[in-house]
């Protein structure tokens, strides 16, 4: 009896890796998906905060595209592993603070690790769903030799969807799947790949514009250089990347900024961080949750009390009272005149 | 039938799964685990990574603030 070849699958969420996978079913091919974690995913989070998206549905994409596809996912925690790759690329970054071919790298190689833990289960080989010329950085006829070898998966690494116009793979090599059946796709056009879901009758898929990860948005990138300029430090931990998707992000002064919340759902959101970080909200007015992110002086108090009351109900007021709690101390009271929006200059928007 | 408890409030999703996933590895087929979480899209993710790798939610509760999943291990 022939020995069954196992493939696991790059599970992003998208409609490319849920085609990769599909097109080896066809071939009979049994896959499960891995799913990294990293911290920066798109995924949920911000869905889960924000009043706005309540009316979308909270799905996990790379879940949902699993249970289209029949498949086991794996989700892998990779949050501490990710800074080494975010903090020290070897290939450097794309447009913003995205470490792209070394984060395809890392994801590979921990393909390769999942791999070898699980041969004996008949597991042998990888597949993504990378279309050669797709992505500026980690997905170009240069960059995905590099993948494979830095990686370490070699010839064992398939892309289903641009195995054309690559060379063989030790899994078409050996016959574990026909090439012939295999697609010659490349460049940005999604029509292709579009015409192929279509052929396999999947009509619901994400296609998120820029990717699936928060690195890739200039905001985000820029408040991350910002928060490691002022803690002269490159570092972070995971309430700090989950905090940068949260609220307003303001910087008065070079010691502190106020994070402050932009509907219920993010002040909620918020309210739950008050035990770490000092807190301030309108007593008199209705008005968003905000933090204190660093050092913040007394004699700051009143401007960045002024600051979250020119975000309330109270923006018009004379004045509005505002608690101030520095965790760990008595709450105080403070009144102040809210600023204007002139008063909040644009270079203190982050 | 022993039954587990996993406190994943405050955490977003996926961190919920994840966690999940990890204690059920160490769980045998029968076992429960009752996942208590804040996150509202836990309520849609848990039962979906339940389904896609062969275990079953049981019960789902969900009051003002907070979500608990219970899972009954798979074979």
């Amino acid at each position: 009896m022939a020995t069954k070849h196992k493939a696991v699958a790059l599970i992003s969420g998208g409609l490319d890796s849920m085609l990769a996978v599909r097109v080896l079913q066809e071939q009979g091919i049994e896959v499960e998906g891995i799913n990294f974690f990293t911290g920066f995913c798109v995924e949920g989070h911000t869905h889960a905060i924000r009043n706005q998206h309540k009316d979308k549905q909270k799905r996990n994409n790379a879940l949902w595209v699993a249970e289209q596809l029949g498949i086991k996912l794996h989700i892998v925690d990779v949050i501490e592993e990710y800074k080494d790759v975010l903090l020290n690329p070897k290939h450097g970054y794309g447009a913003n603070m995205n470490p792209c071919l070394d984060c395809k790298i890392f994801m590979v190689g921990k393909a390769v690790e999942w791999v070898k833990e699980h041969h004996k289960d008949g597991f042998d080989f990888i597949i993504t769903g990378e279309v050669i010329g797709q992505r500026p950085m980690s997905q170009r006829r240069d960059t995905m030799p590099v993948i494979s070898a830095e990686s370490g998966a070699d010839d064992l690494l398939l892309r289903p969807l641009c195995a054309k116009n690559l060379p063989l793979t030790k899994p078409e090599r050996e016959g574990w799947v026909d090439r012939e059946k295999l697609y010659g796709f490349h460049g940005r056009n999604r029509k292709p790949q579009i015409a192929l879901a279509k052929e396999f009758g999947l009509n619901d898929f994400a296609s998120p514009a820029g990717g699936c990860c928060f690195l890739t948005d200039k905001n985000y990138s820029d408040k991350l250089v910002d928060l490691w300029q002022a803690r002269n430090s490159r570092d972070y931990e995971m309430d700090d990347i989950m905090l940068l998707k949260v609220g307003r992000h303001i910087r008065p002064v070079p010691e502190f900024k106020l994070i402050i919340a932009r509907d219920a759902g993010e002040s909620k959101f918020l309210e739950g961080y008050r035990k770490q970080f000092t807190s301030i909200y309108a007593l008199s007015h209705s008005g968003p949750m905000a933090l204190v992110d660093g050092e913040i002086k007394e004699e700051h108090y009143p401007l960045a009390a002024a600051i979250v009351a020119r975000f309330g109900q109270g923006r018009e007021a004379d004045e509005v009272e505002l608690d101030i709690t520095v965790p760990g101390q008595e709450s105080m009271q403070i009144r102040t005149s809210p600023l204007s929006a002139e008063d909040v200059p644009q270079e203190w928007y982050l | 039938m022993s039954r587990e408890q996993l406190d994943a409030r405050r955490m977003l999703c996926p961190m919920p799964v994840i966690k999940t996933q990890n204690r059920v590895a160490t769980m045998t087929a029968g076992e429960e685990l009752e996942v208590i979480c804040t996150d509202p899209g836990a309520l849609n993710d848990i039962p979906a990574w339940a389904r896609i790798n062969g275990h079953q939610v049981i019960e789902s509760v969900q009051d003002k603030d907070e979500i608990r999943i219970t899972v009954r291990v798979g074979a």
